[in-house]
């Protein structure tokens, strides 16, 4: 696989190249069908947030990125989705593998109960790297691109799970970070944690965002404005019935001057 | 316990809209409470009782032949008058071992099967299999050693058969599903974003098993063994037809031994005086290695919480 690193940072970010590509997908559980038709395009570096009520199916299309959904039995994908050109879901194709090219932050934070070094290393370990002097610095550097190290360098042999948290969802980043994925998958990763822990997380997304492209599930409509460039609005009309991609544009778009009215409606807040 | 209705607040001599708790429930409540006492009472008082009798009859070992002469006793020969343990422990401890060598493994790969690889489908039968195992009569199992696995092991080792060699194999197939249930137990307390992390990062089945999901359910594994220990250590009529029952030390895989449970059984038809003596007193040794399991289980499980 080839892919030409394009810096987007000082290019008006309208006209770019498209990370993923995701043509015509459908996603089925056993016999019910939870997203139709969907066909979108996720910018390179920059953030994408999802948003839609309850139940609409974004977190099901996000777990399609890093086919997630392959663990759970019964599931069914139908359509493409393209990862730099490549279909992800072309048989032959590792997840395993996938999977450590595009990381994956939780609503609730999940580190292992192991320690904090131990959180952060347990990628590239994965990946076979074994010396003690590698492992020490890509920790170093993956907690300091997380805004983590100054907090816990002290504390590193302690366990994961004692920290708080906010520190404990940044210890879930840092530890997607040392495996140097190129993007980063967000599950609704604030609405387990404090207000001020949020605000550490959206900072470090607009770090972030300059090498990564991150896609983001939001259920709070000011965050999805705060953090995101691009953002995708999903309904499930009726009960039943697959999710569908309704609308999706330039965030400042989206929330201004929604075309669709059904989007002008959630954002206002007449339903959802 | 709380003899007393729980009541706070004002008493309920102002015009109340809340109705105040009648006799009848009261005394329901009271009567129920009672009962609920009385079950567990009967439970610890079974368990001391029992204590106290083996005790009583067991505790005149100490003056003849003396708790040293007993616990560290090279011979154990009721003819010869001579009641020392050394090599009944040594026996229970060489099948016990034998038993957790070969059956921790295997329960433990069972739990993870059934717990992370088997389909669901594939679950529902194995599971019940697995929990069949724990219901069959010990003389069953002792039954099917002595016919189809001692004449295999005899050809192996020489001799008859009989040994710890049989007994362990026949009493690790026993503890399987004790280690076996809990183990799962445990595998399924795993916090379930535990599991999901490890996938996401790219973690094979493999590496997810061995590398978060055994260490994160260590202290759950390490209870199940233990228990799968007591019942090992307890394990008596599969033994006794299995063991050969000649109370001498551990010699080969192949040679028979004797274990505390199956002397206790084989003489205690009729033992008297000394002999009877020393029979209570094993007893209460295995009471105390029961004991002993349980704290340590006890002792595991508050750390965890500590942790």
């Amino acid at each position: 696989m080839t892919h030409i690193p394009i810096d987007h940072r000082d290019v008006p970010a309208v006209p770019h190249a498209d990370k993923i590509t995701v043509r015509e997908l459908d996603f089925f559980y056993g016999d019910f069908q939870a997203l139709a038709g969907i066909t979108v395009g996720i910018q390179e570096r920059g953030v994408t947030a999802f948003i839609g009520p309850s139940g609409c199916g974004k977190s099901t299309f996000l777990r399609c990125f890093n086919r997630m959904n392959d663990l759970i039995p019964g599931t069914k994908v139908g359509g493409t989705i393209l990862i730099d050109d490549e279909d992800i879901y072309a048989s032959g194709i590792d997840p395993v593998d996938l999977r450590r090219r595009v990381g994956m932050i939780f609503q609730q934070p999940n580190p292992f109960p192991m320690s904090i070094y131990d959180n952060v290393a347990f990628g590239p370990r994965l990946h076979g790297m074994t010396r003690k002097s590698d492992l020490d610095e890509i920790v170093q550097r993956s907690m300091e691109r997380a805004n983590l190290w100054k907090e816990v360098k002290d504390i590193l042999p302690r366990g994961g799970l004692t920290l708080s948290g906010g520190q404990q969802q940044r210890l879930c980043i840092a530890r997607v970070l040392a495996v140097e994925p190129d993007i980063m998958l967000m599950d609704e990763p604030c609405s387990a944690i404090d207000p001020t822990s949020v605000q550490k997380i959206e900072d470090l997304m607009a770090e972030l965002k300059d090498r990564i492209t991150i896609i983001i599930v939001t259920h709070n409509m000011q965050q999805a404005a705060r953090v995101s460039d691009e953002t995708a609005f999903f309904l499930q009309e009726r009960t039943g019935e697959p999710a569908e991609l309704v609308e999706f544009g330039r965030t400042a778009e989206i929330f201004t001057s929604p075309k669709d009215r059904r989007t002008e409606d959630y954002i206002t807040g007449r339903f959802g | 316990m709380a003899d007393q209705p729980i009541t706070t607040g004002a008493p309920a001599e102002k015009k109340s809209t809340l109705k105040l708790m009648s006799k009848a429930t009261y005394a329901k409540e009271a009567a129920l409470r009672s009962v609920f006492l009385v079950c567990a009472t009967v439970a610890v008082a079974g368990v001391a009782l029992i204590f106290v009798f083996v005790g009583v009859r067991g505790w005149p070992i100490i003056q003849d032949p003396g708790l040293g002469a007993f616990l560290f006793g090279k011979v154990w020969s009721s003819s010869a008058g001579e009641f020392g343990i050394l090599p009944l422990v040594t026996g229970t401890f060489a099948i016990t071992i034998g038993s957790l060598v070969l059956g921790a493994p295997l329960a433990v790969g069972t739990a993870v099967f059934l717990s992370e690889i088997a389909s669901p489908k594939v679950r529902s039968i194995v599971r019940p299999a697995v929990e069949l195992l724990a219901g069959v009569p010990s003389v069953v199992y002792g039954f099917f050693g002595l016919i189809i696995l001692r004449p295999i092991i005899a050809d192996i080792t020489g001799g008859l058969g009989f040994g710890p060699l049989t007994a362990s194999i026949v009493l690790a197939v026993m503890i399987v599903p004790t280690i076996a249930t809990l183990t799962e137990d445990a595998l399924g307390s795993v916090v379930p974003g535990i599991r999901e992390a490890s996938y996401a990062m790219g973690a094979t089945t493999w590496q997810t098993i061995h590398k978060v999901l055994l260490p994160a359910a260590s202290v759950g594994i390490i209870d199940a063994v233990i228990l799968g220990m007591g019942r090992a250590v307890g394990e008596t009529m599969a033994v006794v037809m299995l063991a050969g029952n000649a109370p001498q030390f551990f010699k080969g895989p192949g040679e028979p031994i004797s274990t505390l449970t199956s002397q206790i059984v084989i003489d205690m038809s009729y033992a008297s005086g000394t002999h009877r003596t020393a029979l209570f007193a094993m007893a209460v040794i295995l009471f105390l290695i029961s004991m002993g399991l349980v704290a340590l289980v006890r002792l595991i499980s508050s750390r965890k919480e500590t942790r």
